[in-house]
């Protein structure tokens, strides 16, 4: 039985509080699976720091938010925890109407994954800028379900401007959107260049509008190298739960810019194979984009995890036809357990070095590989039945098996 | 533990553009036909016996050099000044240069304050500052050195540095100071000066076979026979400020010959040893001085201004820089001015930094901050900080280790990285009031900054080196690593690449082998195949 809002908030509320309140606090706001140089709490008060010596943030290397961000937290510093709360909150509140008018069966259990995941409440005692990005993520998914083209355009833009890699969203956007209006996917129907068009307009006006208003803020378009070439760039090898510092802390320099271009495209490759094959179902599409975005990213942090696993209930229906369910939970669990020992034995004690920190990065991200690919597999599956019914039949009459030609 | 470090000073000023007319010009022609700019070399020898049982020992060369490097006629005539940085000066518009390799660390509380010459304060946009710790110094570093002097190691008191006694010490720092001094009050001309100073502390344990007597011939393994004949004045100074009576230590040959200086705030006295007298070197042609130690007691003037510095922190992530400046003047409090550079692989965090004084909060006047950017610049952090009197001024800033790429790494990159020292400029309040008259005749070492402000003395110290441990990657993986990564990545791509181009299809069941042999031979036959 599903849990009622209300008590979940206050469980989450709490929790989050004792959390703040006791040691633990700054522990895990040290933890790099938790920040990254992107999204740390210490960098954007040392950004603010170097805003009151007189000095601009982005003339060194250690500040890498956006200038909204300072701007937002230049009032809200002293409020710090309860700003990230209440970003956590409604982020879930956001997602809990999301999940409730997107779920196909009545049986909604456990919708209220996002709060609860620790890996939500690590990102959120940590204080990490990942919980507002991710609640601007949410909201866009709402406004589009809501068919509020302008809303989502909007916040689209925003999701944009935070991290280049939501950019990728469009697509889901726009094919949700025309689906509901009843416009045909076709490039022959002037209707569909028509709401592409409208709907580009209000994404790339809304951008530039916000790159214009952060180039204002601090006078100077020193913030674009600093954010932007920082993300695409990768030039702070920090270990993370990503694949890219390892791959370029140890490689030939002659190499590294073309597989630094090889490693960026493989963020926005998927996009256009996967619009093509669920063009009929956007929502899909959108988790597989986020999932994608999640575990190629540059910087990826448990905080962007939480996001695509939260929307995991959506697809409970499609249990049945999951294969390697058990397994990844598993290898998943367990490198979420050996993260921090191993990250002790090669940083603290020196008994281990940094190929063990490595191996479960390697393993954590070939698990949520095999997760994605999975509920992908079940989906098609599931369509499959749809349409050729659930029990097939061989020419000879014995049961068939489904396989993938 | 040893640390090396090399520094270097240096200020341009890009030099301008002169017009000559043409009589100017031949009356510059003929001048420089008939006589050419005076030039005068001293040479001096500072030996300070210690109270831990050491010898601190300091060569001073001064030439100083009536010509202009910047007016645009090329020099060509070098007769004392070394041709090699005249050119030097000239090409690149140097306005002043100082170099220094030092190796060993100046325990300021057991040997006093050094005579170490500070450069005055210039114009700060043209000012270069760079340190590079990890460099060795050697025998490579002191030959050319010394062939900069104009009697080269063969007369005079460069006969004495011979490297394998030299590089035996606790400390030894060479340097060399080039810059413009005005030759009057009014400063109408000017003329260059060159410095070179070599500093050694020789410890009674490595050096002295535990025995408390020092003479030349233990100390350089060389005495002395004659002074340099292109000198103008060629002096020993023995310090006997502690010794007015000789009851500590008894100094032979004799010498009958005192000077007084205010050496850093104190008044020292001094027996002179004048080496251009023949009578200095006795019958024997030869000066060997003896210091012979009688008693151990008596105590030492402690420094005002002392610095320390060490890393506090554990593990390889985070790391705190506290550095402690101790300030012993009883009722005075006084500025100083703490430049540090750090490299860019310690991020510093500025919203960490605090000040404080006898456990309370002392912020500074003033704070010039210039953030690193990776692998481009080191950080910079400039403060005035005012030291209360009698106490202990701690400054901490955290940092975070980076993790380099595998190329960035130093051959052994487990020994750890260095990180500059941190230089603490100041104005100390002096003890004694000091003597501006009379500067033609004072040792070398007390006028290289005439202090007009008589109840304070300009002093630098420099605080040790650190040496931090930062994470490396395993060196031996990176075709490991790429491989394993790419496969990962593949994986991804591999799965969605299936599921994106191939759907589901009932499956046929395969025949066993030997019906599907079966059935190609069947067909080749041209007979229909079995079910």
């Amino acid at each position: 039985m599903a849990a009622p809002l209300t008590v979940v908030l206050i469980v989450a509320v709490t929790v989050r509080a004792c959390l703040f309140r006791s040691s633990l606090a700054d522990l895990i706001a040290e933890r790099v699976e938790v920040v990254s140089p992107l999204n740390a709490w210490k960098r954007v008060v040392e950004g603010l720091a170097l805003l009151d010596l007189g000095v601009s943030p982005y003339s060194g290397d250690v500040f890498h938010e956006t200038p909204l961000i300072i701007y937002l937290f230049h009032f809200l510093v002293d409020y710090a925890e309860i700003t990230f709360m209440v970003s956590s909150l409604s982020s879930h509140i956001v997602l809990y109407c999301l999940l409730l008018s997107l779920i196909v069966t009545s049986c909604c259990l456990f919708v209220d994954r996002y709060l609860l995941n620790p890996f939500t409440v690590l990102s959120c005692v940590a204080k990490s800028t990942c919980g507002l990005n991710n609640a601007i993520v949410a909201l866009f998914i709402l406004s589009t379900i809501k068919k509020n083209a302008l809303l989502s355009a909007i916040f689209l833009a925003l999701s944009t401007y935070q991290s280049i890699y939501p950019v990728t969203l469009c697509a889901p956007a726009v094919l949700y959107l025309l689906q509901r209006q009843y416009i045909p996917v076709n490039v022959r129907w002037a209707s569909f260049w028509w709401f592409l068009l409208q709907y580009a307009f209000m994404y790339l006006g809304s951008l530039f509008v916000i790159i214009c208003l952060s180039f204002f803020l601090l006078g100077s378009w020193d913030y674009l190298p600093s954010v932007y070439g920082f993300i695409l760039s990768v030039p702070d090898l920090t270990p993370n739960i990503g694949l890219f510092w390892y791959f370029f802390a140890e490689m030939f320099e002659h190499f590294r810019l073309f597989f630094l271009c090889v490693f960026q495209i493989n963020v926005f490759f998927y996009t256009i194979p996967l619009s093509i094959k669920l063009k009929e179902h956007p929502v899909f599409l959108i988790f597989m984009q986020l999932a994608v975005i999640s575990i190629f990213k540059s910087y990826p942090t448990v905080g962007d995890i939480a996001l695509y696993m939260s929307f995991l209930p959506v697809w409970s229906h499609l249990h049945r036809f999951l294969r390697n369910i058990f397994l990844v939970s598993c290898v998943l669990l367990a490198c979420s357990a050996l993260f921090p020992v191993l990250w002790h034995l090669w940083i603290y004690s020196g008994s281990a070095n940094s190929n063990f920190y490595y191996a479960i990065t390697l393993l954590f991200n070939v698990a949520q590989i095999l997760l994605v690919s999975d509920y992908f597999y079940a989906f098609l599956r599931r369509e499959h039945h749809l349409t050729y019914g659930l029990y097939l039949k061989r020419k000879d009459g014995s049961e068939a098996t489904l396989v993938l030609k | 533990m040893a640390e090396q470090r090399f520094r270097v000073y240096v200020c341009v000023r890009v030099g301008a553009c002169v017009c000559m007319c043409l009589g100017l010009c031949v009356w510059v022609m003929c001048g420089c036909g008939r006589a050419h700019p005076k030039d005068d070399f001293q040479e001096e020898l500072v030996i300070r016996p210690l109270q831990s049982g050491d010898v601190y020992a300091s060569f001073q060369f001064r030439t100083l050099w009536e010509t202009d490097f910047m007016k645009g006629n090329k020099v060509s005539h070098y007769r004392l000044f070394p041709k090699s940085l005249g050119q030097v000066i000239s090409k690149f518009s140097v306005r002043e240069l100082h170099i220094s390799f030092t190796q060993g660390y100046w325990r300021t509380m057991q040997w006093g304050q050094p005579f170490m010459p500070s450069p005055p304060v210039t114009d700060h946009r043209f000012l270069r500052y760079a340190t590079l710790p990890r460099e060795i110094v050697c025998t490579e570093n002191l030959t050319p050195w010394k062939k900069l002097l104009p009697c080269g190691s063969k007369a005079g008191l460069a006969v004495l540095m011979k490297s394998e006694k030299l590089f035996h010490s606790s400390f030894h720092s060479q340097a060399v100071h080039i810059r413009p001094v005005c030759q009057d009050s009014e400063c109408t001309t000017t003329s260059w000066e060159l410095r070179q100073t070599l500093n050694v502390v020789f410890d009674l344990h490595t050096s002295g076979q535990g025995k408390r007597e020092w003479s030349l011939f233990k100390m350089f393994s060389r005495t002395l026979t004659e002074a340099c004949p292109l000198a103008s004045s060629s002096k020993i100074y023995i310090d006997i400020t502690d010794n007015p009576q000789g009851e500590q230590f008894e100094l032979t040959p004799a010498t009958h010959l005192l000077s007084q200086a205010v050496v850093l705030g104190d008044r020292r006295t001094f027996s002179v040893y004048d080496l251009t007298e023949a009578n200095t070197f006795g019958s024997m042609r030869s000066l060997n001085l003896l210091i012979r130690w009688k008693s151990s007691e008596g105590d030492m003037l402690r420094p005002l201004l002392h610095a320390e510095r060490y890393v506090a922190g554990y593990g390889l992530q985070t790391g705190e820089i506290h550095t402690l400046m101790y300030n012993y003047h009883p009722f005075r409090s006084f500025p100083i001015l703490l430049l540090d550079s750090v490299p860019w692989y310690l991020r510093l965090y500025i919203h960490t930094l605090t000040v404080t004084s006898k456990g309370k909060d002392n912020k500074p006047s003033y704070i010039h901050y210039q953030p690193s950017k990776d692998r481009v610049r080191p950080h910079l952090l400039e403060m005035l900080v005012q030291l209360p009197p009698n106490s202990v001024t701690e400054v901490t800033v955290q940092f975070e280790r980076a993790l380099l790429k595998w190329t960035e790494y130093t051959p052994d990159p487990n020994h750890g990285f260095y990180v500059g020292s941190s230089v603490i400029s100041a104005l100390v309040p002096s003890m004694v009031a000091m003597d501006t008259n009379n500067t033609k005749e004072r040792p070398l070492f007390s006028s290289f900054f005439p202090c007009k402000e008589e109840s304070s003395y300009f002093v630098r110290i420099y605080t040790e080196p650190l040496l931090v441990n930062l994470p490396t990657p395993d060196f031996s993986m990176p075709y490991n690593v790429i491989c394993l990564t790419c496969t990962v990545v593949a994986v991804g791509y591999g799965s969605l690449y299936n599921l994106l181009t191939r759907s589901f299809q009932i499956e046929e069941p395969n025949p066993r082998l030997a019906k599907r042999i079966a059935n190609v031979i069947r067909r080749l036959r041209g007979v229909p195949p079995l079910a």
